[in-house]
């Protein structure tokens, strides 16, 4: 059945979603880094568990953003192709929920409005959007503030298919590596494999979005999952970068079909916050 | 990395820097000034023009953050560390100038490191990720230079017990190098 939507309703999502998306952790990972503080080998990397753990703690009692880098804002819509928008352009919508959010919110605005001006928009806007067309009437969206700090050490490579599954490996581990202590580990690795080149980064970015402690419907990949988290684990960066057993908390991995000449692999690096948070209307 | 930890005051003199080790941890208290990117570009554009700094960088230290704005009431809103790896093209010119400490998260390149060898000044790393928590320690914040930057304009900021370790001393040890290998399983 038709359904009716109008923007108004949009954009309070939108607002309240960054807003939230900024101040309060999942509770599983919150419960993670709680976990984390007492299994962690490194006595540094234990009390960095332990202050982010606090932190967190801290930003929920104090309304209080967890990182100051409250990001360039990602949007996933899902719109229900039984859905009618009235009340104005969707886009207009979006932003406009972003805009309010942020100020309201009192999120650092981080975006410009050129990458060579260099300009604030003093507005966080625009956020940068991905719509998809789904069966239904419901509309789904899901705010992702990113930070820079991360997502600047993420990579991606288009593989030659005779280097396989351990050529995806070797780049996965090797991009984490040359990240190091910069993306703030504990991190979350997303991983795209397969598509085209920018269907793969796209991947990597919806995979870095899955719910925290989720596990792979797929047992291969969930067994590719694991694996990755052991090899990126062996390479001693550790919590802050300070060295420790835990560098990433969780690896997820999404795949797609690709051409028969091509292996493209994207990996999208999340800080500890992995904030983002998700309304049905 | 030590589990005692070392109490200093900002600004300081070189003698309490030669003590430092990477891995230490310390508390700091004290005054520092803030500055990421866009403040950097434009000290070390008066250095090459040979302009006086609108700020004494001497026996200073540096946070590389650009906070969020405070809520009304507030001193500051939440405020961690930026990646201190973009302030690496300006770095060497600042310590020339006196600077004494930089405070931030991630790698410093060769440059930076041999720079901090030749005019004894250290890298701190704070917790990334930790803005909240960190913001409970800075007492006070006043726009000393480039208002117009916004989040990163130029801010004296009055810290107490502000946690961090020693990532680069002068001797060349680097906190981030040690424990990687320390942990890594090869």
């Amino acid at each position: 059945m038709l359904r009716i939507i109008n923007t108004a309703k949009i954009t309070s999502g939108v607002k309240m979603l960054c807003i939230d998306a900024n101040i309060y952790l999942e509770p599983a990972l919150k419960k993670a880094l709680h976990r984390f503080s007492r299994e962690e080998e490194s006595p540094a990397g234990r009390e960095v568990f332990s202050i982010l753990e606090k932190n967190s703690e801290i930003a929920e009692l104090e309304h209080k953003p967890i990182c100051q880098d409250t990001g360039i804002t990602i949007v996933f819509v899902k719109i229900g192709q039984d859905v009618h928008v009235v009340g104005g352009s969707l886009e207009d919508a979006i932003n406009e929920g972003v805009r309010q959010g942020y100020k309201e919110g009192y999120l650092r605005k981080s975006v410009l409005s050129d990458p060579i001006e260099r300009k604030n928009t003093n507005d966080n806007t625009p956020a940068v959007i991905y719509y998809e067309i789904v069966p239904g009437n419901s509309l789904t969206i899901e705010v992702a503030p990113k930070g820079g700090g991360s997502e600047n050490m993420s990579a991606i490579r288009m593989l030659k298919p005779s280097q396989g599954i351990e050529g995806v490996k070797e780049f996965v581990v090797e991009t984490v590596q040359k990240a190091g202590p910069n993306p703030c580990p504990p991190i979350i690795v997303g991983v795209g494999i397969g598509g085209t080149f920018e269907k793969a980064a796209l991947l990597s970015k919806k995979a870095v979005l899955r719910p925290f402690g989720k596990k792979n419907p797929d047992g291969k990949k969930d067994e590719l999952e694991s694996e990755l988290l052991t090899l990126i684990n062996k390479t001693g960066i550790g919590p802050a970068g300070f060295g420790g057993r835990i560098t990433a908390m969780q690896v997820n991995v999404e795949t797609y079909p690709c051409h028969i000449a091509s292996l493209p692999v994207a990996v999208n690096i999340q800080c500890h916050a992995s904030r983002h948070k998700i309304i049905v209307l | 990395m030590e589990e005692k930890v070392i109490r200093i005051t900002a600004p300081t003199d070189k003698s309490v820097i030669e003590k430092l080790r990477a891995g230490d941890r310390v508390l700091i208290s004290g005054t520092m000034l803030t500055g990421r990117d866009a403040a950097h570009k434009r000290l070390i554009e008066l250095i090459r023009q040979g302009k006086e700094l609108p700020v004494d960088v001497r026996g200073q230290f540096i946070y590389y953050v650009g906070p969020t704005p405070p809520k009304p009431g507030e001193i500051i809103g939440s405020a961690g560390p930026t990646t201190s790896g973009r302030m690496d093209a300006y770095a060497p010119a600042l310590m020339e100038k006196g600077l004494l400490g930089m405070i931030g998260k991630g790698a410093r390149d060769e440059k930076v490191k041999k720079a901090m060898m030749d005019n004894k000044a250290v890298y701190f790393g704070a917790i990334g990720g930790a803005g909240a928590l960190i913001s409970k320690t800075i007492v006070k914040s006043d726009v000393i230079a480039y208002e117009d930057l916004g989040p990163e304009a130029i801010r004296r900021i009055k810290v107490k017990d502000f946690p961090a370790v020693v990532i680069n001393d002068i001797y060349g040890n680097d906190l981030y190098e040690q424990g990687r290998k320390l942990y890594a399983i090869l």
